[in-house]
């Protein structure tokens, strides 16, 4: 997982207006001749703030991630089960190590994003903050959520900051595993017994919604936009990403014989695009801002176990410790 | 050779991998930093795969599938020792408990390495070879808050003490023991807990906790016999709560 879709964007962030022209012109080459901008190369301050949002977005939807579907890990049915979603959601832990430490090269350090978590400053995929009430909850996020976040991840790894994209790509090879993995529990869920095809109906009906929510709200225009788009930071629109997911999933799940809880989700033969019904994005901004249904219980699992850990992390910060150079 | 003393001995060292595996797993999204979040994570995989591979050994030898097996037995039909059926605690109390296991879990494949029984030979071959990554972990962590401050010192020795009783009872013997050293089948439980004294000791010496004083506790036992603490059946109950839902079903 878990890279989501929408990065939710500054408020208020200063524009070029006060750049170096010759510089901003020479990055803005290289970018258009696709080259990647590398940590101690010179960047524009808005370029360097928003890659930090977005990295740091994706890495705390990676380990909150890691909650709704670590829960299951323990009551996972069978070995096979067992092992593979112990692996996947390591993998997720891992993907934020990597993450963080991609953010780090632009100058913030882990503990500062991890303590902006913590207090609300800074956001995570607003996905989970959604229960998983059963194991097929968990067969949802492991197939269709990652799917989701290859669709949004692999648009990005071709973006113009290499220890990003590098790390994209080592994420994205993980999440085709994961992917697989997903899809195969949810087969077997909806090709079971009545009450597992039963489950993971509901499960479906559920997490729509917040799927659909996934890839964020319509792109409105704004000359931020404009500018990310040149310097290959934002790689595509909340809506071609969300097309593209349907696009690829819509008939793997029909052919599940799953019913997907939109009458109104069909592709228009003429434009080639897939119609639905706008979810709820009251509901959106909702959770959001803090009025999900897992919201306070996330942040409160990650704040204990960073309580829990403080002696821990206290006991390995020495002074003499050198820095050391990020991973990716 | 008599299969009740091999199924005793597979028994009690697949459970073990397996509830202590369980355990670390729930370190995930918990650990003090991300790096031992994947580390249990790296650990509770090997102990989890571990145990499933014992458990196919045990069904050559007739016993039920290793699904079966792991997820619809009581408390009382598990054989490990107490020790890894203990909640988690806090982190000095998970690393401790993975130090002082991780230590018996080495030597004791070490020692079946050379076992008599070929198929069990060559899997405490491989699994050496990755327990010995669990080893080098649990000591380079010892010796790191072993040595760091008067917390992590207190804290340390805390859970040493608490934990060494139960540390104890992974010793505890089996009725097979004469049978299973005659046959050269395993060195039996004394030789390796002399061993592990002396190897867990080697480390702590190199810390401000010192060596410790083993004579001094009394083993908690009974875990080998189907005598568990409180903790374990709701452990088990947890594991197979989707699994009990249809064992029929194919999850």
């Amino acid at each position: 997982m878990y890279g989501g879709g929408n990065t939710f964007e500054a408020q208020q962030m200063g524009g070029v207006e006060n750049e170096d022209p010759i510089k901003l012109a020479e990055f803005e080459a290289r970018i258009a001749r696709g080259e990647k901008i590398e940590p101690n190369d010179w960047m524009p301050a808005l370029y360097r703030k928003q890659l930090i949002r977005m990295i740091e977005q994706h890495a705390h939807s990676e380990i909150i991630g890691a909650l709704p579907e670590g829960t299951w890990i323990t009551r996972a049915p069978g070995f096979k089960r067992k092992l593979a979603l112990m692996a996947k959601v390591q993998d997720e832990v891992g993907h934020a190590q990597l993450l963080y430490s991609a953010a780090e090269t632009l100058g913030k350090p882990r503990e500062k994003m991890i303590d902006d978590l913590l207090s609300g400053k800074s956001k995570y995929s607003n996905i989970f903050n959604y229960p998983t009430f059963t194991w097929a909850d968990s067969c949802f996020i492991s197939w269709l959520v990652d799917a989701g976040a290859i669709v949004n991840q692999l648009a990005n790894s071709k973006g113009s900051y290499g220890p990003y994209c590098r790390a994209l790509e080592r994420i994205c090879a993980e999440e085709s595993f994961h992917l697989k993995y997903g899809h195969h529990c949810v087969i077997h869920m909806a090709t079971g017994t009545p009450r597992q095809r039963k489950m993971m109906q509901e499960a479906l009906n559920r997490w729509w919604g917040p799927m659909m929510h996934f890839f964020g709200p319509p792109d409105k225009a704004s000359v931020h936009t404009e500018i990310l788009v040149k310097w290959k930071v934002k790689m595509a629109t909340n809506d071609e990403c969300r097309q593209q997911f349907l696009d690829m999933y819509v008939p793997k799940i029909w052919e599940l014989g799953l019913n997907i809880p939109d009458p109104n989700l069909k592709k228009n033969p003429e434009t080639g695009e897939w119609e639905y019904t706008e979810p709820d994005w009251e509901e959106f901004k909702r959770v959001i801002n803090g009025d999900g249904p897992c919201n306070a219980e996330r942040l409160a699992v990650r704040r204990v176990a960073e309580e829990r850990g403080a002696w821990v992390r206290k006991a390995l910060l020495k002074p003499e410790a050198a820095y050391t150079t990020p991973l990716a | 050779m008599d299969n009740l003393a091999l199924k005793e001995l597979l028994y009690k060292m697949a459970d073990d991998q397996l509830i202590l595996g369980h355990r670390n797993s729930e370190w995930t999204g918990m650990g003090p930093i991300l790096e031992e979040d994947i580390a249990f994570s790296s650990m509770a995989q090997d102990k989890v795969g571990q145990s499933q591979q014992l458990y196919i050994l045990l069904n050559q030898l007739g016993e039920a599938e290793p699904d079966t097996v792991a997820f619809m037995r009581n408390a009382e039909q598990f054989h490990n020792c107490q020790l890894v059926e203990l909640p988690n605690g806090e982190y000095d109390f998970s690393l401790i408990r993975h130090f002082l296991f991780d230590h018996a879990e080495w030597l004791r494949f070490e020692a079946l390495s050379n076992s008599s029984y070929e198929p069990l030979a060559q899997l405490a071959r491989k699994y050496k070879g990755e327990i010995k990554y669990h080893l080098i972990h649990a000591n380079t962590w010892i010796k790191q808050l072993g040595n760091a401050n008067e917390e992590t010192l207190a804290r340390l020795k805390q859970s040493l003490h608490e934990l060494a009783p139960y540390a104890l009872g992974i010793f505890e013997p089996s009725p097979y023991e004469t049978q299973l050293i005659s046959e050269g089948i395993f060195i039996g439980e004394e030789a390796l807990k002399a061993r592990w004294i002396e190897s867990v000791n080697a480390i702590l010496a190199q810390t401000a906790l010192g060596a410790f004083n083993w004579s001094a506790s009394n083993a908690i036992l009974g875990g080998r016999q189907g005598k568990h603490s409180k903790h374990l059946q709701p452990l088990l109950d947890e594991m197979s709560e989707v699994f009990k839902m249809d064992p029929t079903a194919d999850w």
